[in-house]
């Protein structure tokens, strides 16, 4: 049928709702690390400001969250569905890894998310910061082992392979999780996720901004601080993303220079090789069209050394090189938003030392439009780095074409088609509810549990009796009503 | 005896608690949903979902446990069956996206339509993922066609009539476990209906109940070996006891205002016996006929690594999980707003 195979739909199918999933444990663990500082804020400070802004990014964490819950169950039977063949030879390796990341992360953060979101009143400030702290830890437990996993697909350390079986067969542990590329991409994905809620953040805070410049209002303590809070994240981890990614890249060289000569467009390994700035890889002809370039930096940037030597795909078969003209681009959009979150960074603690942090309408557009840069680099780098370690499912070890399933076409195509609706109608639907939540300024009071009025108020729910133009009179109502912080 | 002879045993019992954990803990969560249909009011729907709001993505957790360790532990099997029951098991994978998304979604819908539309998911996604789940034991029970380690049956092969019977079964089972968690976690109207529900879904879960009892050795000839042969009959004939002796209980508490919690054990404790009738008939396979715990596992390395961390982990988890569920104890009722 046109050319397609099942290893084509099977590949689509994983790397869709891969793609969809990957974007909200990114936001999960960035924001649970910031809900967990707000609420220390507020237990040391005892400033309300920070308790409202915990209250206003805990109801948007709880709809993130639980869409990361359902996308990973699927994520967790999906290596057996379309990879069995790939299930069953890597997975003495890889399974008790990802058994390790449900027993010691989701366990820890699904148990104490109840406490987190509705137990304030229950057990109590102390208690509760403990079990904010426990999701956040939890998130990251479980992004420790993704990464694990994954980089020992990228590069394969601490096993041996059974000759009869071809199953790969472990042998030291600590080399299997402490894996070449492990400690590099742990500290690359970790410090994306911050970005993608740094920059989710600002977003909303200079959206209020603006919005309150154009009604002539003077934007909220809640609103300042949040704005402020993010471009000081951005300010602070965008170099240091920067620096990451940078010995990210000389692991890779030194492990994967197949995926290097495919993300740089370099055709012949050469010294003193220049950096492509824009072309068009083309793999038929062997060359990289319509290139621009900057003599001397490929070399310079991947190697610290004007003299290094760079790989070029021509060192690989045909049959073993990534595809370029995908990963060519992606990486060059995750650069790309990378100097831009860097300038973004910078433009902020210039204006800052100006005075004019919370007036400059230019800081706070800029911002506005950079709410989605760090999900788009994150998926652009996630591509990069997946796409470049093909063919091979287990790099230099394991092809794709031996790691699919043997399942028929019309199957597989038929839950293609179901999974791209759904994913659309529900994900679609929470990104709304996300947005609109977003679109409301934190209030003072944010999420009241008011003790006196026992109805549906409580915030989350947008109930009817809390309507927009009523706004001031519940404000002030709600106000009495904390007087006294629930415990 | 050696390592791996001991290691597929103890993980055959790990892997038998997780998928027992999962029952006892979602099925209720599952069958609330299932009971959406017969509750119309919002009010009561609302009360319905806060009494699992706090817990219920924990009660998940388990069946993520089960695939990554089935993944880990045993992955010839995880690579068979996943293949052999492709599509209920997507079916069940997209079916509990719509209801985890409806816990969350439901609660800020703003106008009525759209909380219908969240409520409707809710009940067809628990339905469904009940249903599927039914279909995915009676698939596995029946047997899998597997050539040279691999699947080598057709597309719907899963598709019998008793594997839909075992679909429908789980749905009443479910809905019966929803319903002894509303008389036990509600009060008021609200626990009366229950507690009308569950007489009626017992009635139907216990005549299902004989008829997988004397179905399913029928299915294949070595199902029998465990239970006809003396005295090995001695160690299983208390299963059938067992479950009269729990219709007895049930029947005594159901109507009685002292009881609030009893029903809810007794349907947890016919779940727990015929789990029990299920694994004395299937062993030692794990992929009937043909892959036993042994050939199915994954080298001791594996095996024992996993299970270092488990043996410390699952009593942990099953701590935390008991306070939290200790957090939220009592009545839920109209003033109860979690969200």
């Amino acid at each position: 049928m046109f050319g397609i195979t099942a290893l084509h739909l099977a590949r689509a199918q994983f790397g869709f709702t891969v793609a969809f999933h990957i974007l909200f444990p990114a936001f999960s663990i960035g924001l649970a690390a910031f809900l967990a500082v707000l609420e220390g804020l507020w237990l040391k400070t005892g400033k309300h400001v920070y308790l409202d802004l915990f209250r206003y990014w805990l109801k948007i964490f709880s709809i993130g969250f639980a869409m990361g819950v359902v996308s990973g169950v699927v994520m967790s039977y999906e290596f057996g569905t379309n990879w069995s063949r790939f299930a069953e030879k890597a997975g003495p390796v890889l399974g008790p890894m990802l058994a390790y990341e449900v027993l010691t992360a989701f366990f820890l953060e699904a148990g104490f998310l109840g406490v987190m979101l509705f137990g304030m009143d229950r057990v109590g400030k102390r208690l509760h910061f403990t079990a904010t702290c426990l999701v956040s830890i939890g998130t990251l437990i479980s992004m420790s082992w993704i990464l694990a996993s994954n980089s020992w697909m990228q590069t394969p350390a601490g096993y041996v392979i059974d000759k009869a079986t071809g199953r790969f067969m472990p042998e030291d542990w600590w080399k299997i999780i402490f894996n070449p590329s492990f400690p590099y991409r742990l500290v690359h994905m970790g410090l994306a996720a911050f970005l993608c809620v740094a920059f989710s953040v600002g977003a909303v805070g200079a959206y209020h901004l603006l919005r309150d410049r154009k009604r002539g209002r003077k934007p909220t303590e809640a609103v300042r601080v949040m704005f402020s809070m993010a471009m000081w994240m951005a300010a602070i981890v965008a170099p240091l993303q920067i620096l990451a990614g940078d010995t990210q890249g000389l692991n890779t060289l030194k492990y994967q220079p197949a995926k290097i000569a495919a993300m740089e467009g370099d055709w012949d390994s050469k010294t003193r090789a220049p950096e492509i700035l824009f072309g068009i890889p083309n793999m038929k002809t062997e060359t990289t069209d319509y290139k621009i370039e900057l003599p001397f930096a490929g070399s310079l940037i991947l190697t610290h050394d004007i003299n290094g030597r760079v790989p070029g795909l021509k060192d690989f078969k045909p049959e073993d090189r990534p595809y370029s003209p995908l990963i060519f681009f992606t990486f060059r959009i995750m650069i790309g938003l990378g100097f831009l979150m860097f300038g973004l960074g910078l433009l902020s603690l210039f204006l800052r030392w100006r005075g004019t942090f919370y007036e400059n309408v230019w800081l706070h557009r800029f911002a506005l439009v950079m709410a989605p840069s760090g999900f788009i680099a994150l998926l652009c780098g996630w591509i990069t780095t997946e796409v470049g370690r093909q063919p091979y499912t287990v790099y230099g070890l394991l092809r794709t074409t031996d790691s699919v399933s043997s399942i028929a076409l019309p199957g597989i195509a038929t839950s293609m088609v179901a999974f791209v609706i759904v994913y659309f109608a529900v994900f679609g639907a929470g990104l709304a509810f996300i947005l609109k939540l977003m679109s409301k300024e934190p209030e003072m009071g944010e999420s009241g549990l008011d003790p006196r009025t026992p109805t549906r108020t409580s915030g989350i729910n947008p109930g009817p009796a809390q309507g927009a133009d009523s706004n001031v009179d519940i404000r002030s109502g709600k106000q009495s009503g904390h007087a006294q912080p629930a415990e | 005896m050696d390592q791996a002879h001991w290691l597929p045993i103890i993980w055959a019992c790990i892997a038998c608690f997780t998928v027992l954990a999962y029952i006892v803990l979602d099925g209720f969560d599952i069958g609330l949903g299932i009971l959406f249909a017969v509750e119309p009011e919002k009010h009561d729907r609302d009360v319905m979902v806060n009494t699992v709001a706090p817990v219920w993505d924990g009660n998940e957790t388990w069946l993520i446990l089960g695939g990554a360790a089935l993944y880990g532990v045993f992955p010839v099997a995880y690579a068979t069956i996943l293949p052999a029951l492709y599509p209920p098991i997507i079916a069940m994978l997209l079916a509990l996206i719509f209801r985890g998304v409806s816990f969350e979604f439901r609660f800020r819908a703003e106008t009525a339509r759209s909380r219908l539309i969240w409520d409707i998911a809710f009940f067809a996604g628990s339905t469904l993922a009940a249903l599927t789940q039914g279909l995915i034991l009676g698939g596995l029970i029946q047997g899998i066609k597997v050539e040279n380690g691999q699947y080598a049956g057709g597309w719907f092969d899963w598709l019998t009539g008793f594997s839909i019977f075992c679909g429908l079964s789980v749905v009443v089972g479910y809905a019966l476990l929803g319903a002894c968690w509303m008389i036990w976690r509600v009060d008021g109207d609200l626990q009366k209906r229950a507690r009308r529900h569950a007489k009626t879904l017992a009635v139907v879960t216990l005549g299902l109940i004989i008829v997988a009892s004397l179905w399913t050795p029928t299915l294949h000839l070595e199902y029998m070996r465990h239970w006809d042969v003396w005295p090995r009959i001695l160690y299983v004939a208390p299963v059938p006891v067992l479950v009269a002796v729990l219709a007895v209980l049930f029947w005594r508490t159901i109507d009685s205002e002292d009881h609030h919690l009893t029903p809810l054990l007794c349907a947890l404790g016919w779940f727990f016996l015929c789990f029990t009738g299920l694994g004395v008939s299937l062993w030692p396979w794990i992929v009937p006929p043909s892959i036993d715990i042994w050939q199915a596992s994954s080298p001791p390395s594996s095996q024992k690594f996993l299970l270092v961390g488990t043996v410390v982990l699952i009593p942990t988890i099953l701590a935390y999980t008991t306070y939290s569920y200790w957090v939220f104890r009592g009545k839920v009722g109209r003033e109860t707003h979690y969200h």
